[in-house]
Parts: C-alpha cells; sequence; structure tokens
C-alpha cells in the first residue's frame, strides 16, 4: 500500500497535474456555487476538455472539480441560502443565520475546516477500504455484478425520488433504453438506429449528460423564470467578516468532525445514499449528541448544526468512490459521470483497477486529499471574490452555459446531428424535470446499460438461459433480497403509509 | 381517475416502450443465433416490457404525492426562443464557422434573455470567443473547423 501511495502521490503531485487539480477546484467553486447547477453539471462541462489530456490527469480535474463544487454549493447556502446542490441543503440551516448575524466569515471558515477534516478523514478510510474491498470483489462473479447493478439503480431511484419511485424507475428503463441503441457489441448488429449512420456508434455518453444536466438545468432556470442572482443583493459580498474561529468553537468542531465523519463515509460508500442523506443524518445525529442548551441554537447559527453537515457531505463524496474504483459501479449520478468518462479514457474501474492501473487508482485517491488542501488554502482566502460569481446575471450566465454545452459535443463529432439530438433531448429532460421525473437515475442507466448487458449475457448463457442465477450463489440471493426489501419499501411508503 | 399531466407522460412513455418493444423484436439477429438462450434483441426485449410495466404502473395506481406546476407562470417564449436559437447555431455552426456562428448565438440569447448592456453584450461575444477559440486552437492544438476564419486569412 505504501508503494501505491508514493506511486500515487508522484503522479498527483506532478506540475501538470497540481495546476488541473487547482484549475479543477476553482471552476467546480464557481459552477457548484451557482443555484440549480451542481457538480454533475460542472463534471459535464469539463468531459470535452479531459479527452485531450492523460486519463490520470482527466480524472484529477474532475476530481478537483466534483470537491471544488460541493464546497461552492455550501458557499451559496451561507451566503445566500440558496444551496447550489442538494447535499449542501442541510449546511443553510445554521449557516445562513449566521452570515445574516454578521458571521459569513466565519461560517464559511467553519464549512471549509470541516470539509477539510470530513474529507481528509475519508480518504484515509478510502485508502485503507478500496484495496480491501478490491480483492473481495475478485471473487464476484457475472450474476453478483448483475444483481449489484441492479441495486445501485434500485437504490438510486429510491433515494433521488422523493417520493415518486416508479417515475425514477421509468427514468432507469429510459436510460437503458437510450444506451441499448446502436451496434451490439458481441454481434455487431445495428439496433434502434433506423439505417441512419449518425446512430451506429449509440448515443454519445457526453452528450446525454450535457443535454440532461447542463442543458436542461439552463432552460429550466430560463423556464421558471429563477433568477439565482437576484438573492445576492441582500448581502454584501465583499464584507464577510472574520474567519478565524475562538477557542469554544474549535472545541466545538473537534467533537463533531470525527463522528460525522465515520458517518459520511458509511452513507456515501452505499449505493445511491450520497452526500444529501448523509448531511441530513449528520444534522439530526448531532442535534441527539450536543447538550440541550446548544440544541436550542438549531437553526439559529450552531457551530455544531453547520460543521456536521459539511463534514458529513464531504466524507461522503469520498466514500461514493469506493464502489466506483473497486467494483466499478457508481453509487451515485456524479460518480456515475465519472464512470462514464473512465470508460471514455479506455479503463474499466473495478477490482483489477488495482492492480492494472495503480497510477490511475492511487493518483486519484491523492488528488482527492491535495484537493481537499487546495480548497482550504486557496479558495477560502479568495471567496470574497470569488461570491461575486453568484451576482452574475443570468442573462449572461444562461447563453453560456448553453455555449460550452454545444461546443462540448461539437468539439467531439464536429456533426449537427448530434447537436439537434443533444437539444432534443434537453428539451425532453427539462418537461421531465418539470413533474419531478428525476434525472440521476437515466444517466447512472445510461452509463450502466453496456456492462449490464453483458453481464446478463454470461450469466444466461452459463445457466443455460435458466434464470437461477439471480438465487444459485448466496451472494447473488443477498443482492437479490436487498432489492426486493427496497422495491417492498417504496411500494410500502408510496401506497400505504400516503406520506 | 383524474388525469394528471404526470400521468400523460407516463401515458407516452407507455407508447413509447410499446414501439421500442416492437422494434426490439425486429432487430435482424444471426440464424445461428435465434435460439440462442441470449442474443441482440433479448435485453431489449425486457427493456421494452419493463417500460410497459414502470409505465402501466404509474398511470394505474393512484398518485400519492402528485406534482403541482403553474402553468401561468412559465416563460414558455424565452425558452422557446433560445431553443430554436440553439437549432440555429447547430445549423449554421459548420457553414459559417464556430467562430461567427458562436458570437451572434451569444449576442442574440443575451438579448433575448432581456440583456441591454451593450458594451458587456459585445465583450462577452465576439472576443470572448476569440479567447476561447485561441485557448482551444492555439493551446489546446484542438481542431476547430471554420471556413469563414479560414476564407480571411485567420486560421489556416
Amino acid at each position: 500500500m505504501i508503494e501505491g501511495i508514493l506511486i500515487g502521490l508522484e503522479t498527483a503531485l506532478s506540475f501538470k497535474n497540481l495546476m488541473m487539480v487547482m484549475i479543477g477546484c476553482f471552476a467546480g467553486t464557481i459552477i457548484g456555487m451557482l443555484p440549480g447547477l451542481g457538480p454533475m453539471t460542472a463534471i459535464a462541462l469539463m468531459i470535452p476538455i479531459t479527452y485531450g489530456f492523460e486519463p490520470s490527469t482527466g480524472l484529477i480535474l474532475m476530481a478537483g472539480v466534483y470537491y471544488g463544487a460541493v464546497f461552492g454549493g455550501s458557499t451559496s447556502s451561507i451566503l445566500i441560502n440558496a444551496p447550489g446542490i442538494p447535499g449542501t441543503v442541510a449546511t443553510s440551516f445554521d449557516g445562513y443565520p449566521m452570515a445574516q448575524q454578521g458571521k459569513a466569515g466565519k461560517a464559511l471558515a467553519i464549512a471549509a475546516y470541516s470539509s477539510f477534516a470530513g474529507g481528509t478523514i475519508a480518504a484515509i478510510f478510502l485508502l485503507i477500504a478500496a484495496p480491501s474491498l478490491s480483492k473481495v470483489s475478485l471473487a464476484f462473479r457475472s450474476p453478483d455484478y448483475f444483481g449489484l447493478m441492479i441495486l445501485g439503480l434500485t437504490a438510486v431511484s429510491a433515494f433521488s425520488a422523493k417520493g415518486h419511485f416508479l417515475k425514477a424507475m421509468m427514468m432507469v428503463v429510459l436510460g437503458l433504453m437510450l444506451a441499448s441503441v446502436g451496434q451490439d457489441t458481441l454481434s455487431d448488429i445495428p439496433r434502434f438506429t433506423f439505417q441512419n449512420m449518425n446512430l451506429s456508434d449509440g448515443i454519445s455518453f457526453v452528450l446525454v449528460v450535457m443535454a440532461t444536466f447542463a442543458m436542461s438545468e439552463a432552460l429550466t432556470i430560463i423556464f421558471k423564470g429563477n433568477d439565482p442572482s437576484r438573492a445576492t443583493q441582500q448581502i454584501s459580498l465583499s464584507q464577510l467578516g472574520s474567519i478565524k474561529l475562538d477557542k469554544i468553537e474549535t472545541k466545538k468542531m473537534i467533537n463533531t468532525i470525527p463522528r460525522s465523519s465515520v458517518l459520511g463515509f458509511v452513507i456515501g460508500v452505499l449505493p445511491g445514499a450520497g452526500s444529501t442523506i448523509a448531511s441530513f443524518l449528520a444534522y439530526g445525529m448531532e442535534r441527539n449528541f450536543v447538550s440541550d442548551e446548544e440544541k436550542q441554537k438549531f437553526g439559529k447559527g450552531s457551530v455544531n448544526g453547520l460543521a456536521a453537515p459539511e463534514t458529513a457531505n464531504n466524507a461522503a463524496c469520498s466514500g461514493s468512490f469506493v464502489p466506483l474504483l473497486t467494483l466499478g459501479i457508481p453509487g451515485s449520478g456524479t460518480t456515475a459521470v465519472m464512470l462514464g468518462a473512465l470508460l471514455g479514457f479506455g479503463i474499466q474501474p473495478g477490482p483489477r483497477l488495482y492492480q492494472t492501473n495503480p497510477e490511475i487508482f492511487w493518483s486519484v485517491i491523492m488528488s482527492m486529499y491535495i484537493g481537499m488542501v487546495i480548497l482550504l488554502i486557496l479558495n477560502l482566502p479568495l471567496i470574497p471574490y470569488i461570491a461575486r460569481v453568484l451576482a452574475t446575471p443570468r442573462t449572461f450566465l444562461i447563453p453560456l452555459i448553453l455555449f460550452f454545452s454545444v461546443t462540448g459535443i461539437y468539439l467531439m463529432s464536429f456533426n449537427n446531428f448530434d447537436i439537434y439530438m443533444m437539444i432534443g433531448i434537453a428539451v425532453v429532460a427539462t418537461i421531465l424535470r418539470l413533474y419531478d421525473f428525476p434525472m440521476p437515475p437515466l444517466i447512472l442507466a445510461f452509463v450502466l446499460g453496456g456492462l449490464m448487458e453483458e453481464n446478463l449475457r454470461r450469466s444466461l448463457l452459463i445457466s443455460d438461459g435458466s434464470f437461477n442465477f439471480l438465487w444459485d450463489r448466496p451472494l447473488t440471493a443477498i443482492i437479490m433480497l436487498t432489492i426486493i426489501f427496497i422495491v417492498g419499501w417504496q411500494v410500502y411508503k408510496s401506497f400505504f403509509k400516503r406520506i | 381517475m383524474k388525469i394528471t399531466p404526470s400521468k400523460l407522460i407516463s401515458l407516452l412513455f407507455f407508447v413509447f416502450s410499446g414501439f421500442y418493444l416492437y422494434y426490439a423484436h425486429q432487430i435482424q439477429v444471426f440464424t445461428f443465433d435465434e435460439n440462442a438462450p441470449f442474443n441482440a434483441k433479448t435485453f431489449p426485449i425486457y427493456l421494452g416490457y419493463a417500460g410497459l410495466t414502470f409505465s402501466a404502473l404509474y398511470i394505474i395506481l393512484p398518485e400519492t404525492k402528485p406534482t403541482n406546476v403553474n402553468l401561468r407562470v412559465l416563460d414558455y417564449k424565452k425558452t422557446i426562443l433560445l431553443v430554436i436559437l440553439m437549432i440555429l447555431y447547430g445549423i449554421f455552426i459548420l457553414r459559417a464557422g464556430y467562430f461567427l456562428s458562436t458570437s451572434i448565438f451569444l449576442v442574440l440569447s443575451y438579448i433575448v434573455l432581456g440583456e441591454r448592456k451593450w458594451l458587456w453584450i459585445f465583450t462577452l461575444s465576439f472576443p470572448f470567443v476569440a479567447v476561447f477559440m485561441y485557448l482551444l486552437h492555439g493551446l489546446l492544438n484542438i481542431y476547430l473547423r471554420d471556413p469563414f476564419l479560414k476564407f480571411i486569412g485567420i486560421m489556416g
């Protein structure tokens, strides 16, 4: 493991990769800060640029963007009570009241230190857990992988659906249907191409991500008439107050950070759960741990109430890399986008990544840590300046997002057909979003479609067409039972519990 | 049963899944593969049935958490205009070249969204695209096809 860490450090600390982490953190902070635009959009916008780089450099850039976007999301939560991403909603509960009390700088510092500590502790867990889990996952067979993919899709649907499980499942099927367009990987037989040459290679992953996130989010902002910059008029972005913490505040954070890190990491590893659930659970858990006097301060600017969700959401981000790097199965929408990018580089994440591409495996882990340091020492002092991005009028912001999206696709194919298809998918996605049809399950399904078909093919061929493979092995049977439990629970919640 | 927009979308998805299933059955597989446990149309057929099942369930079962959208407050005009501009951008990007089409797209989009600060509109279009193109084409060596700039002799 020490050797691996050194390989990772050597790759991550090269001048080029250090620059990429810095650019990634900076760009991610700016994009993540804008309400409505989360890490998935930030990463999606970066993908076309990363294809010109080496895989490790590209991944390091995307990891930097991911952490930067989470940090940026916290900033807008604290300053204008408009969370950039769902994972930072809980941050606004106590962060925004602190900002209203004239302690915006302090709130941002608490968020930054907590994120750093949570991310650091989780990176250590990741260092320990990932290689061990990689070795265990070598015992996994095709039926187990097929089961795990269904589990991932079901779990993401259950968690991201917010009471609309069937809608999420429809999006899963739509994502798999889109992934099935193009030539069959084994027989080269064209499927759903309608004799159109532009479809023979299938639909590009970048196109689907850009359309369903960047472009459709931009169109949704216009369609709903939202103006993210309006809230910034209420506060002064240049006078945020001191960022220094006193002894009592530091002591409170020291108590909160370890427990929230553990919780955040564990939740992050679970498929579908992610940083949103981690931050809410950490906030709730912290409320039970503190004294009655401190409990009264929750929602009014409590240090513990701010540190807990911030620690947990960053720890969950690191945790979500565990299933991606060890099993090759992303547990969240954001890691699904990263899986798509990895496949674009010709790298198949999974248990063998640890052995076949150790420099990628370790450099991603090490760059996470370097990313945290950069966020702390570079972005925190710059926040009063970066925060001015929040005041960018949507009249400039939206066309620029659309321009980056179209350019991204144009650079990849130099083809009008892809641009039209992207616009078509974005319009459909905008309407679907309006009626709470979630997009993360669609992306996850689109990315997993090919792998899922491949594993189903192997499983059915081995079992001679029988579906016994779903319960023949104890591991597969446990996975299937978990899926049945999740579906059963969702059905119960939807039709009997009447939420 | 009340027909809500979500149910209507599910109905459309049901029809779409029906078409998908029909075309999945039409996929031509090799003769020796027809009776194999798995061939090129097996997975799409399962997907077609899954789509029909989930959408049918949504249509039939009562909605416990309906999504209410106030259709009157939505800004149709600007959204449709932006979509049309993007389509036009897609049409002209290969013909007029990247620089001209992108700059004009940006100028028109700013105006459609109500921006009237002309200095900013200009700065964030023609010079901005020129700098962006230099970054891509000049520094990152990413090829950009531009017949217009080639015609006036700026690009090789």
